[in-house]
């Protein structure tokens, strides 16, 4: 059977109630266990720490998805003095599954792009669980330019299982869209930084990781598609999907070994969701050591350095 | 006597020609049954018109090899880059195997060719996808091919045409193959800046990867007709709403109608069309 659930927090919570019932039952009883009881917590901490150190690929990618992590509207709350969020791609409509707008992080203005994903069914259906339409792709690109005009610097946040296979949005140009945004990330005449803070998913989401540095949270995933798809299209076979996850090195540290990611983000153990000022504070520090970094450098060095950076992507026998 | 004749036989003695089923069998076996009209077409008939149906035009997949014959000038093309091929990257298990395979069944190192030829006596760069080999699935090489004809185009300031056909990235090279959709993508720019001419003719299928990337971004996109062009696939769509699919949905017609497309011509049409479309921009943007 596949894990559906991660549910080791489930079986701690279990043990330390368990702990729990010993303390009280010591002090009934006037049977000091305190010192064993101090023990066994401390092998619980450490062997929760160790089982954080060594997830299989697959508990990753349910940790990525977990919908109470800290998405892009937290991070930007949390790091931004001032927000406005903009809306509309000016052809067609908003999609509400990209959220955008101009943020201010320690004084310098930023164009903040992300993929917003609900924390329950209402705003899932409201944020059409963080997958664009082609306007989606068409108010990043328009906001884009905005940010050239502007010599603002950009920052993003990823999050999403991918583009929305529907009817409209291949009526609309999905690949339109989304080649577009490629095509304008590689090339923008501002600094981008970019960061995935849960599941990346696909074409999709590479949209927003065309960048001058690419951070990636420790339990973040990011894939050429889901897991699931590759192993009910190459292997017939979905209940081999850890199995999958495993052969695609999807991980952080896997992206780290194959020079896509520049640098991982640690979590806090447990996950980002279970600690999520901890979380930002690791993430604040990360961007602002990157962004100074980039918009210190020279502008026609950087954009030769984002170009050479992806024309060097790939590895072919010749 | 003559009643004899109503009686129903049970058996019949049967003495097959045997001359006659050979033939029938052989004539069977170089017909082929159209997708699109479902009549059986000569393997002859196919060849001679370009394997488009001549009844229904249904557009057959063509190899790489006979889609530059019939858009290049004759024995104008010269392929370069031949020596790049796909490694095990990832060490994703059967890779190499799946490989060796589409070597064996198409003759080819990788789902892409690319060369110098001329159209109409015009220097350009070609590139042609073949769909026999891992269904031209984008991977390093061909991410990598793509790239550097973009750069002979503006080494040589000549214009580039790409015929696309493709069912996505190339899953078995992970990251690697979804980062070679930027890295086309920004290769393109490259070309924008120079000021050059790039034709893309999306030909059946062209989907997920590939559309979402180099293949949509041409200054001019023809397709065949009836070509599957789509970033999902459809089985993928149906799955998600759950919908019947409209008719011709994805296909050339449907995007030329919602303006994703400039022209759909037919197989036989392609290299007038090219020509002229060359004649036109010739100087490129300084003319």
């Amino acid at each position: 059977m596949v894990k559906r659930q991660f549910d080791y927090e489930q079986k701690i919570k279990d043990l330390k109630g368990k702990l729990e019932e010993l303390n009280d039952l010591s002090k009934n009883m006037q049977f000091d266990l305190s010192n064993e009881i101090e023990i066994l917590e401390q092998k619980i901490q450490e062997d929760r720490e160790t089982r954080y150190q060594n997830l299989e690929p697959w508990e990753k990618v349910l940790l990525s998805r977990n919908p109470e992590r800290p998405g892009a509207v937290d991070y930007i709350a949390a790091l931004c003095d001032d927000w406005v969020e903009l809306h509309g791609d000016r052809c067609f409509s908003e999609d509400a599954a990209i959220i955008a707008g101009i943020g201010s992080f320690e004084g310098q203005p930023l164009t903040i792009l992300g993929y917003r994903k609900g924390k329950n069914t209402k705003e899932n259906l409201l944020f059409n669980f963080g997958m664009p339409n082609p306007e989606g792709y068409r108010k990043i690109e328009r906001l884009l330019r905005q940010a050239e005009k502007f010599n603002r610097p950009v920052l993003t946040f990823i999050d999403t299982p991918g583009a929305y296979p529907g009817i409209g949005a291949e009526e609309r140009g999905q690949a339109w869209s989304i080649s577009k945004v490629l095509m304008t990330m590689a090339s923008l005449k501002v600094p981008v930084l970019a960061v995935v803070t849960g599941e990346g998913g696909s074409g999709g989401a590479l949209t927003l990781a065309v960048s001058d540095r690419l951070l990636m949270l420790s339990n973040a995933v990011f894939s050429v598609a889901t897991p699931e798809a590759c192993a009910s299209i190459l292997w017939k076979d979905l209940e081999r999907v850890e199995e999958m996850a495993m052969a695609m090195k999807i991980t952080a540290q896997d992206l780290f070994g194959l020079d896509i990611v520049d640098e991982i983000i640690a979590e806090p153990v447990g996950g980002a969701h279970l600690n999520y000022e901890a979380t930002i504070a690791e993430v604040k520090t990360a961007i602002k050591k990157h962004l100074s970094d980039i918009i210190a450098r020279d502008r026609d060095e950087l954009l030769a350095e984002r170009y050479r950076k992806l024309r060097n992507i790939g590895r072919f026998n010749e | 006597m003559i009643k004899n004749t109503f009686i129903r036989k049970k058996y019949f003695p049967i003495t097959p020609n045997i001359d006659q089923l050979q033939t029938q069998i052989r004539a069977n076996l170089s017909t082929t049954t159209c997708p699109g009209c479902s009549s059986r077409v000569s393997d002859d008939t196919l060849a001679e018109n370009l394997r488009v149906c001549p009844k229904c035009k249904h557009h057959f997949s063509i190899s790489a090899g006979q889609r530059i014959e019939l858009i290049a000038d004759s024995g104008s093309f010269k392929e370069f880059n031949t020596g790049l091929s796909s490694i095990n990257i990832l060490d994703f298990p059967g890779y190499e195997e799946k490989l060796e395979k589409a070597n064996e069944k198409s003759s080819l190192q990788e789902a892409i060719i690319t060369g110098y030829a001329s159209i109409g006596g015009h220097s350009i760069i070609l590139a042609v996808m073949d769909s026999r080999f891992m269904m031209a699935s984008m991977g390093s090489v061909v991410g990598e091919k793509v790239c550097r004809a973009v750069e002979h185009a503006i080494e040589t300031r000549c214009p580039i045409v790409i015929c696309t056909s493709s069912g996505g990235a190339r899953m078995q090279e992970g990251m690697i193959s979804l980062m070679q959709m930027a890295k086309t993508s920004a290769a393109i720019n490259k070309l924008n800046e120079a000021g050059l001419l790039y034709i893309s003719i999306l030909t059946h299928p062209t989907t997920g990867g590939v559309s979402a990337s180099f293949a949509s971004l041409a200054d001019i996109i023809i397709a065949e007709p009836g070509a599957l062009v789509g970033f999902a696939g459809p089985r993928v769509i149906k799955q998600t709403i759950g919908q019947q699919l409209p008719e011709k949905f994805q296909h050339s017609e449907f995007l030329l109608e919602h303006g994703m497309i400039d022209i759909i011509l037919e197989r036989s049409q392609i290299r007038d069309k090219l020509t002229c479309l060359l004649n036109l921009h010739k100087g490129g943007n300084n003319g």
